[in-house]
């Protein structure tokens, strides 16, 4: 499994790329995992306006992941 | 048509390139978006994109923007990577039969980019960088299109 990070998530981790093998079953677990090695990523992820988007689709709530997926974690964004 | 460019772009080119061969459109309304200096405070802005997922939103609102403006064509210009003061960020052009679409249109598809485009923009400066997010004027301002 791809996880990506981007903006200020991608700073506070020191990463913005990682593969995760073997894949977490579902996104709770995902972030189980990545908590467990790294409370203050685990926080963030779970902060303000932070959405998920697995395969290039916004996702919102739990979901079961496939161990091929892409997972991305998306702050506020801001374009223009 | 959609483009992320890490180049600068020139914005009056591809003003000129959208108007070309135009006889059914009454109207284009253009955007120009630029990188500010705030007088020496931001030297540089940094922009991230998701390829393949960003230009993907911004295609699903120019879609949106064509189906409620009754829009001819839609462009959309956007850097990313770092960028200059003076520099051209973004392009919007829109093309319609008549003026009022075309404005709102261009004003509707701003107020996206600013809020919902897939971007994360870092502002470097002489006391170093910061990300920025969507201020409170950003979201009131998409909400009126709500």
């Amino acid at each position: 499994m791809r996880v990506l990070l981007f903006g200020r998530l991608g700073d506070l981790a020191g990463w913005r790329e990682r593969t995760i093998d073997p894949a977490p079953p579902s996104l709770s677990a995902l972030k189980a995992l990545i908590a467990a090695q790294d409370a203050a990523l685990g926080a963030a992820l779970d902060g303000p306006g932070v959405q998920a988007a697995v395969d290039k689709v916004i996702v919102r709530g739990e979901m079961a992941l496939a161990a091929g997926a892409e997972v991305a974690f998306l702050p506020p964004m801001s374009g223009g | 048509m959609i483009r992320l460019t890490a180049e600068p772009f020139d914005p009056g080119a591809a003003l000129s390139a959208f108007c070309a061969d135009r006889t059914e459109s009454g109207a284009v309304a253009s955007f120009v978006g630029m990188a500010r200096g705030d007088a020496g405070a931001t030297t540089a802005l940094e922009l991230e994109a998701y390829p393949g997922f960003t230009e993907a939103e911004i295609a699903r609102m120019a879609e949106a923007a064509a189906a409620r403006f009754a829009l001819h064509d839609v462009l959309v210009i956007h850097r990313h990577g770092p960028i200059a003061p003076g520099e051209a960020i973004v392009l919007v052009a829109t093309a319609s039969a008549h003026r009022r679409e075309a404005f709102e249109a261009c004003d509707y598809l701003m107020d996206y980019l600013k809020s919902r485009a897939p971007f994360w923009k870092k502002e470097h400066g002489p006391d170093g960088a910061r990300w920025v997010e969507p201020t409170a004027r950003d979201l009131d301002d998409l909400a009126r299109w709500d």
